[in-house]
């Protein structure tokens, strides 16, 4: 019996009127965890009823607490009939199990209906005894932290990169179950929140002990998943990086952080700590001879199992096997199973290779989730690597185990490490997986970055060769270092085109580079990024079974080809020659496959320059048509030259490189084929790398094709002060100030015309991202100068004509003036409107912390270390240590009052207000120690909600984060039989993604954080029927949970100005 | 080929103040688009009639889903559903209650039910106030009358307290001092049903009926005396009247009328073109106020009383063209004489009547 959980229901507000005749609402709650419920007593006539619960105790195995969540259901009593469900709750108690998150979940959550959805609030205290228990990691894996956030999380460094762990569980979903039919919908819409509920609880906690197992105590990156394969279930997958984390010390996280750039935080933290000095340099290690050609992309859709197999591609056969006699040649330093990578290979190069190697051999997938690195992490990034795998779904038999699943991911990720070795890379970074299902049809995809890593991380035996051999070194600069090929020169993957790198001059670099990271901070870029995306639409006939699959999986290879090439294109077009964040989605619906690649494209000073574009005509002896070949040609020309303007894009001019050269010889120009003209012979070859020459020739042969240049030319510009990518920051903006917006949106289109064509689809679907974007900066336009970060689309095809796109980003406002300026160079400029703003509320407190002396102790409890106590405060009893946000602002506020003791300082006007407050919301709660009064003491009084911010960015602009509270994984049901009566589609969607979100930030602030981190809507499936006036939608969401105080000059003093926004104490003390 | 969905919502709820205000004051989503696009948005940003149309619907759903926290100010602060800084929410909830004056003044006192919508769009045709507009700010009217259900919740909320009007309508509705004042006005006015519709005082705006409605709480409700009564602001005290009546003397009393005149007359003299008129009035002018005085103990003639301090006072003295400093002249020596009077023992009375009547006929002594 390893825990003891322990909840209290305090207090409601709101509630709604279930009873008509008298207004009124006779409301108790229902607590439950496991088998066991609790009960309050019934609370009568009252829309804020005060429970005041006794503590309520479960006692349990922390198997069972990682695994399920804690139910409470608030009810209305009925002497003559059934009591009505009012709504629920479920608290994940997850973050209480790990001692270095939250210790206490206390506040007001919103009263969840799936059919009513946000109905009134409840109070809710709740903690975890974990008794001491030697076990207690034997069972469960309570204690490993969990992180959605793609990077070593700030407050942390990385004391060893453990590598991919991955995990699923199946369950028949109980939307399709037999009871279905008679039970109501809300039953059936709880009993599925239930078990996906409980489905992330036991898939962390099994992931959770492959990371014991491996020695780590943390999951970074962690991306869990569902795939509603309807009748034949329901799957919850994850997969994540395992790590050893430690905490950084109170003494050098400010230090270390106090002039650092978000951007560039977590990696000096990180990588300070494990060389202790300036060792770092490994870095920086140059590979003399280490050359091969550039596959900027490998594209290789597979296909399998029931369908009948695309078989794979021939080039990928040859590089793997080419590459894994390179890979496996004896070592001559006698150390494992190195290679001799190279004629030229030096010694270092050689012994670094064989360590990664043997690390990383060690497993079975060398992959990592992570998206951006400690410096020196990152060695060599050779390019993307994919694979696609269509399936046809049947019944999972035996949920307990889920063969044929692991068997179809372990598959495609086989697939994935052997991409990655033809590109001469032992290891693939920013690795992500996806599905796409359509009635029994579902695409499988996996994709990464293949790179050559840095052993360091990975052994801990490692960690002090790099020193030895450290007067080998020559270091290279770190800002050009990972686009150097990892792959042999003489043994390239694919024909492509090789320079010395335009940065150090030593090393071969590749013409373009696509990966799927971010891009590296201490990269040297020019100019500004920009999102770049590839739109593509392909319809398909409706077919069944086996035959769709085929028809899918021949479509695939399409698609892939013609989103690379119009990324290609709208790369070259915005004259910039690398690719970050790169995504690719490929949507599947019953008539159509939509392809949406979106990426950050960016200028690496390290790569040549991208040549023009070329377009040629089929017929060159047809005048009118070189007339109009030449018009399309200015044009684009004109858009390179504007584009160039618009991004700063102003590379130092190089001697040999041939500016503007007169158009290459037909022979020697790669041909930028149109698929749709090809054979299916070249297409197997996927020859998807470009650039022989510095031209790229669009040729026109039909009206088709002038239309897609047309297309080409459409994607307009972000307005004047505005930028975006999909990358955590934008490549060359560095002065972030503290504005942020995060912003969810969703559009469905429906498609009236049943017989259109590809190039009308395409333009449809163009338009509707293009548009979406519009409306984007003009509702954000008065943040202006300001970035749009972290543009997730996702793509669907809910319906046979609908298509639905939706984002989540978030707007970041930065400082115009020093958009230059590194921030090597100045520190971030902090403070602007919002800092003052912030500002007033803790000071207010402090005026009004009367009744400081009263209140018990446990409410100083948290005390985070790192924020420098002084030693008068730090007599104060820690109890049970809770580092949050909210203790720790009393904490302040006791110190304020301390200084002038006795002083009540509270104004004959508040008190009044006070007064009349409590005469009129008799339903404030005092729940024991944590006292608040619902309204605050300014006139319109706003501080009683804490504020709590979301970004989908691992940061937040202007901030330091100083704790992780856990891990925010929800997922919610929302139903209607009264579709008009709620404003159609859109205001029931409205409403529901504005409930999310109200449900996000009641979580996190009751853990007493002030902000999310890394957030994500990882799912929003809409059904609709207009006709029968229903509609139901399922949303995703996950994040971490954080406390961040504000960043200021002088980091060691903690004062009130540093706390972010109020916490959930903010209306405290008015009692 | 249409978009079928078309939602956006932002972590901190996005809103637009000129959407709001086209929000408020009615138009239908197209024609705020209009007015939208009229305004030039569109030159400034770029941006397409279909942009601007996304993006008033998006906040036209969003003000819909605030109205009903709107309707309890107090819970807009503490709800969790929308995430707006707190400046914001006090401008929503100050633009909520905002209403236009010309509206307000047509109906002040007017007693509206809810069959009547061919008054409102009366109303809203002659201040040209649109209808939608109108209905929002109708709750305001009731206040006094049952039936309506806005009304009731709000007057339900005042009526139960105790203390000052005022702080409490502001407490309540998280208003601005300024606006709570107006409304306290309001619910002054509707709970007391004073004439205000009459032909004579139309001259007059809502604002000199606010600013009269003051001085009356402030000075003659039973809340001047008593702070912890039930509807302390919104009822004069009944002792108070009784009391005026007392006054009377001022008039009956041969001797006092024409001490109080020599008294008014010596102090003024020379110091105001209009003194002829004035010394030629002053029976008549006194007589007026104190007979209005003696007769505030009629409800009825409580509900007359702008109607005739029109009639018996400002009407005469505007037709002798008095000026507005001859009238401040003329009223403080009237009042100030009166406490001359040895055989006038009324004087604590005397002060409270005539500061309010002061103050009321300076603020409606215009054109």
């Amino acid at each position: 019996m390893p825990g003891k959980l322990k909840a209290k229901i305090v207090a409601g507000r709101h509630l709604p009127v279930m009873d008509r005749a008298s207004d009124l609402t006779d409301a108790f709650v229902e607590v439950k965890f496991g088998n066991t419920t609790f009960k309050t007593d019934v609370c009568p006539k009252s829309l804020n009823p005060q429970w005041n619960s006794e503590w309520f105790k479960f006692e349990v195995d922390d198997e069972d607490l990682q695994d399920e969540p804690l139910q409470i259901t608030v009810l209305d009593h009925d002497t003559y009939s059934a009591n009505d469900a009012i709504g629920k709750v479920y608290i994940d108690i997850d973050p209480l199990l790990c001692s270095e998150a939250a210790s206490v979940i206390s506040g007001w959550f919103p009263i969840y209906d799936t059919i009513h959805g946000i109905r009134g609030e409840i109070n809710v205290l709740v903690k975890v005894e974990l008794f001491n228990d030697l076990n207690r990691f034997r069972q469960s894996s309570c204690g490993v932290k969990f992180f959605c956030t793609t990077s070593i999380p700030r407050c942390y460094r990385a004391a060893m990169v453990h590598g991919f762990v991955e995990e699923l569980v199946v369950n028949e979903d109980p939307e399709y179950q037999w009871i279905d039919r008679i039970r109501t919908p809300r039953a059936s819409n709880e009993a599925r929140q239930r078990l996906i509920s409980l489905m992330s609880g036991e898939l962390q906690r099994k992931i959770g002990l492959k990371v014991l197992e491996m020695g780590g105590n943390a999951v970074v990156g962690y991306l869990q998943c569902f795939d509603l394969e309807g009748e034949s279930g329901l799957v919850v997958r994850a997969i994540g990086t395992a790590c050893t984390l430690d905490k950084l010390s109170s003494g050098s996280a400010p230090n270390t952080n106090t002039h650092v750039h978000p951007n560039t935080a977590p990696a000096s933290n990180a990588c300070n700590s494990p060389s202790k000095d300036g060792k770092e340099p490994v870095f920086g290690e140059d590979l003399p001879s280490f050359s091969g050609p550039p596959t900027p992309f490998r594209a290789l859709p597979t296909s399998s199992s029931s369908p009948p197999p695309f078989s794979p591609s021939k080039p990928c056969s040859r590089q793997s096997s080419s590459s894994d006699t390179d890979l496996s040649l004896t070592p001559k330093t006698g150390m494992g199973s190195g290679g001799s990578a190279g004629k030229e290979a030096g010694p270092l190069k050689t012994l670094l290779r064989q360590q990664t190697q043997t690390a990383l051999e060690q497993r079975e997938f060398p992959f990592f989730t992570l998206t951006s690195f400690p410096p020196g992490f990152l060695v060599h990034v050779g390019g993307v690597v994919s694979a696609r795998s269509v399936k046809l779904l049947d019944r999972i038999h035996n949920p307990d185990e889920p063969e044929t699943r692991d068997a179809w991911w372990e598959e495609i990720r086989q697939e994935i490490k052997s991409h990655a070795k033809a590109l001469g890379c032992h290891a693939v970074v920013g690795y992500s997986e996806s599905t796409s299902i359509c009635e029994e049809v579902c695409i499988l995809s996996a994709s990464g970055t293949a790179a050559i890593l840095n052993p360091r991380y990975m052994r801990e035996g490692c960690l002090d060769i790099g020193s030895t051999d450290h007067r080998f070194e020559e270091p290279s600069p770190p800002s050009c270092g990972f686009c150097h090929i990892p792959y042999d020169e003489l043994n390239m993957p694919f024909p492509a085109q090789l320079t010395y790198c335009y940065h150090c001059r030593r090393q071969k670099v590749p013409d373009v580079l696509f990966t799927t990271i971010d891009m590296p901070p201490e990269a040297a870029v020019t100019g500004k990024g920009c999102l770049i995306q590839a739109r593509l639409c392909r319809l398909k006939k409706k077919a069944q079974g086996e035959v769709n699959a085929t028809a899918i999986s021949n479509l695939l290879p399409f698609m892939e080809y013609e989103l690379h090439t119009q990324l290609m294109n709208k790369l070259k077009l915005r004259s910039m020659n690398a690719l970050f964040g790169l995504h690719i989605q490929i949507s599947v619906g019953e008539n159509m496959l939509l392809g949406l690649a979106s990426a950050t494209g960016v200028y690496l000073t390290a790569l040549p320059a991208p040549g023009g574009i070329q377009i040629a005509g089929k017929t060159p002896g047809d005048l009118s048509n070189e007339h109009h070949i030449l018009t399309i040609q200015k044009r684009i020309n004109d858009t390179i030259t504007k584009n160039k303007e618009l991004y700063q894009i102003n590379p130092p001019e190089l001697t040999e490189e041939v500016v503007g050269s007169p158009i290459p010889e037909p022979r020697q120009r790669s041909r930028l084929f149109r698929s749709h003209s090809e054979s299916s012979d070249e297409l197997s070859e996927l020859d998807l790398s470009h650039g022989k020459k510095d031209a790229f020739v669009l040729e026109i042969d039909d009206t088709d094709a002038v239309e897609d240049i047309h297309s080409l030319l459409t994607d307009a510009p972000p307005p004047t002060g505005f930028y975006s990518c999909n990358t955590e920051i934008m490549p060359g903006i560095y002065n972030w100030t503290t504005g942020v917006q995060m912003f969810t949106s969703v559009r469905v289109f429906r498609l009236s015309n049943a017989n259109l064509t590809n190039q009308g689809l395409n333009k449809i679907f163009t338009d509707l991202c293009e548009n979406l974007l519009k409306s984007f900066y003009f509702k954000l336009r008065s943040m202006i100068p300001c970035c749009l970060c972290h543009l997730n689309f996702t793509v669907a095809v809910p319906e046979e004509e609908l298509i639905q796109v939706a984002v989540t980003a978030v707007a970041m406002t930065f400082d115009k003036d020093q958009t230059q300026e590194k921030p090597a160079d100045k520190p971030v400029t902090k403070g602007c409107s919002e800092t003052e703003e912030q500002l007033q509320f803790p000071l207010e407190l402090c005026a009004d912390s009367s009744s400081i002396t009263t209140q018990t102790s446990s409410k100083i409890s948290g005390v985070p270390e790192s924020t420098n106590v002084s030693p008068r405060a730090a007599s104060v009893d820690y109890g049970s240590f809770a580092d949050r946000c909210s203790t720790w602002l009393e904490l302040l506020r006791l110190k304020a009052h301390t200084i002038r003791r006795g002083s009540v300082k509270t104004s004959r006007r508040t008190q009044s207000l006070a007064h009349s407050v409590s005469s009129l919301e008799r339903s404030s709660p005092l729940p024991e120690g944590r006292s608040r009064s619902l309204r605050s003491n300014r006139s319109f009084g706003g501080s009683s909600v804490p504020v709590v911010k979301m970004t989908p960015l691992s940061f937040l602009p202007g901030t330091r984060i100083i704790k992780y509270l856990g891990i925010i994984n929800m997922f919610f049901i929302r139903e209607t039989t009264s579709l008009r009566e709620e404003g159609g589609v859109s205001g029931f969607l409205h409403s529901f993604i504005a409930e999310v979100f109200a449900m996000v930030r009641a979580h996190v602030a009751a853990l007493g954080g002030n902000a999310v981190v890394s957030y994500s809507m990882k799912e929003c499936v809409l059904m609709e029927n207009p006709n029968k006036n229903q509609a139901q939608c399922l949303i995703n969401v996950s994040g971490d949970a954080v406390i961040c105080v504000i960043e200021t000059d002088q980091e060691s003093m903690p004062s009130t100005i540093n706390v972010v926004q109020t916490c959930s104490s903010g209306a405290d003390g008015a009692t | 080929m249409a978009v079928e969905l078309d939602v956006f919502v932002g972590n901190t709820t996005i809103m637009d103040e000129e959407v709001y205000q086209l929000w408020l004051d009615g138009y239908t989503v197209n024609d705020a688009v209009k007015v939208r696009m009229e305004g030039g948005v569109l030159e400034e940003f770029e941006a397409s009639a279909d942009v601007l149309l996304s993006d008033t619907m998006d906040q036209y759903r969003t003000f819909q889903m605030c109205e009903r926290l709107l309707h309890s100010p107090a819970k807009l602060a503490n709800q969790l559903l929308f995430q707006i800084p707190p400046h914001r929410q006090a401008i929503l909830i100050e633009r909520y209650y905002a209403f236009d004056d010309a509206f307000v003044r047509e109906v002040l006192g007017k007693k509206l039910s809810k069959g009547t919508k061919k008054d409102l769009d009366d109303i809203s045709a002659k201040t040209s106030v649109t209808l939608k507009s109108c209905r929002r700010q109708h709750w305001v009217q009731f206040i006094g009358c049952d039936g309506f259900d806005n009304f009731k919740r709000v007057f339900k909320v005042v009526e139960e307290l105790k203390g000052p009007l005022v702080e409490n309508i502001r407490q309540h509705f998280l208003l601005s001092d300024k606006l709570a004042r107006d409304y306290a006005a309001i619910v002054f006015f509707a709970n007391n049903r004073f004439e205000t519709g009459k032909r004579k005082l139309q001259y007059l705006t809502f604002q000199d009926f606010a600013f009269c409605a003051g001085q009356l709480i402030n000075s003659w409700t039973i809340g001047a005396v008593d702070n912890m009564v039930e509807d302390m602001d919104v009822d004069l005290d009944k002792e108070f009247l009784q009391e005026l009546k007392e006054l009377k003397i001022l008039i009956t009393d041969k001797d006092l009328l024409d001490q109080h005149k020599s008294l008014v007359c010596t102090a003024l003299r020379g110091k105001t073109k209009a003194f002829n008129e004035m010394e030629a009035n002053f029976k008549n002018l006194s007589r007026g106020l104190v007979n209005i005085a003696a007769k505030l103990t009629n409800t009825k003639d409580v509900r007359d009383f702008f109607i005739d301090l029109v009639e018996k006072f400002i009407e005469p003295c505007r037709s002798d063209r008095w000026t507005a400093s001859d009238m401040r002249l003329y009223l403080t020596h009237y009042t100030n004489s009166a406490h001359i009077l040895d055989t006038f023992k009324h004087q604590v009375v005397w002060d409270r009547y005539m500061g309010v009547i002061k103050s009321c006929i300076f603020k409606m002594y215009h054109d």
